[in-house]
């Protein structure tokens, strides 16, 4: 199983060339909406992408209030 | 509800509409999906699916397969035109509202009934965002092809409603009854490959290639004895007609309660960025 900060760092690098956002200008407290300027069905699509890319389930409800890629790591992780 | 939308089409061959558009070649229909944002279902999709299940009576006599794909980036279909529905019910007296809510409600099920029982081999080539009546139009076709960006949904609890466009009965008649309510009751989502594994969708493909994988599927469906295929299908594939209109009636019943009302409300006025999460 990756470590935490594995996970974390996975997720910033597939979010940044998802969404086309330089990979240095992405932080693990950030509001991930703000940084990567998506809206809730692009939300969705980050999921899905996640998902795949971890070979997870995460239900959305568990994102619920998740705004940051630290703790939704912390959600992936958990289900490693 | 407003059918000023009608009256687009060239002929039953080809029809150029505001929310759907269809041509038929090598003996497949191809039915694309594209109206902004992500193909709400409302009156003008409607009155557009309404001609296409006319239109059926013909092409039925020359094709074989029927393909439904979105052209929108975001995905298959968001579901109903829930903007329109909360606008129209607000302009008028409650009972009136529920009258139209039961009579677009019946009209999408005659449209939906009519792809379901087409002799066609019918198929939803998927992406994206397929949620609530995106997902009952995918459950009226015979197979679901997703690409690995599609996600599934039954959001609508959190509007105090259930799907109305036959979602339960025909996921019900595909499915087991575990999963509808892990779907229904948490209104939660999940991805293709979920999809595939309850049985849901029968094939998933690479991003962007839906499309493909459907035109490859409707073409060695087209190499088969359409009478027979048509036999098999009407054989395996019944339409629940009786739990369709009950749906019918507790989708109404539910929707005359005030909770509904400001379900929509809050949906429609959020700034929230996750609407899309129960």
């Amino acid at each position: 199983m990756p470590t935490a900060e594995k996970t974390l760092d996975e997720i910033l690098s597939l979010a940044a060339a998802h969404f086309k956002v330089p990979r240095e200008k992405l932080s693990p407290d950030e509001d991930f909406f703000k940084a990567l300027g998506i809206d809730s069905l692009q939300t969705l699509d980050l999921l899905t992408k996640l998902e795949n890319h971890f070979h997870v389930e995460l239900p959305d409800y568990e994102l619920q209030g998740v705004t940051d890629f630290r703790t939704l790591a912390g959600k992936i992780q958990a289900r490693l | 509800m407003d059918s000023s939308a009608k009256g687009k089409t060239a002929s039953s061959e080809q029809f150029k509409g505001q929310a759907l558009s269809w041509q038929v070649s090598r003996g497949i229909i191809e039915v694309t999906l594209h109206r902004t944002p992500c193909n709400e279902l409302g009156s003008l999709s409607l009155d557009e699916f309404e001609q296409l299940a006319s239109a059926l009576d013909h092409l039925e006599a020359t094709a074989h397969a029927l393909i439904i794909h979105s052209e929108m980036q975001s995905g298959f279909c968001a579901g109903a035109d829930l903007r329109e529905l909360y606008t129209r019910s607000q302009a008028m007296e409650k009972s009136e509202a529920v009258r139209q809510v039961r009579t677009f409600l019946e009209r999408i099920h005659a449209a939906l009934n009519r792809i379901d029982a087409s002799s066609l081999t019918t198929i939803a080539a998927v992406h994206g965002v397929t949620f609530g009546g995106g997902l009952e139009l995918a459950l009226a076709c015979d197979l679901i092809i997703a690409d690995k960006s599609a996600r599934f949904a039954f959001p609508e609890l959190r509007l105090g409603l259930i799907p109305g466009f036959g979602g339960i009965p025909r996921l019900k008649r595909d499915i087991g009854n575990a999963v509808i309510r892990d779907l229904l009751l948490t209104g939660r989502s999940f991805n293709a490959t979920k999809a595939q594994q309850i049985g849901l969708v029968s094939q998933v493909v690479s991003e962007g290639e839906a499309l493909r994988a459907a035109r490859a599927t409707a073409a060695q469906i087209g190499k088969f004895d359409r009478h027979t295929s048509a036999t098999a299908k009407k054989f395996i594939k019944p339409i629940p007609h009786e739990e369709l209109r009950g749906e019918i009636d507790v989708f109404c019943d539910l929707f005359a309660r005030p909770a509904v009302q400001a379900g929509l409300k809050r949906f429609v006025e959020s700034t929230d960025a996750q609407p899309y999460l129960p």
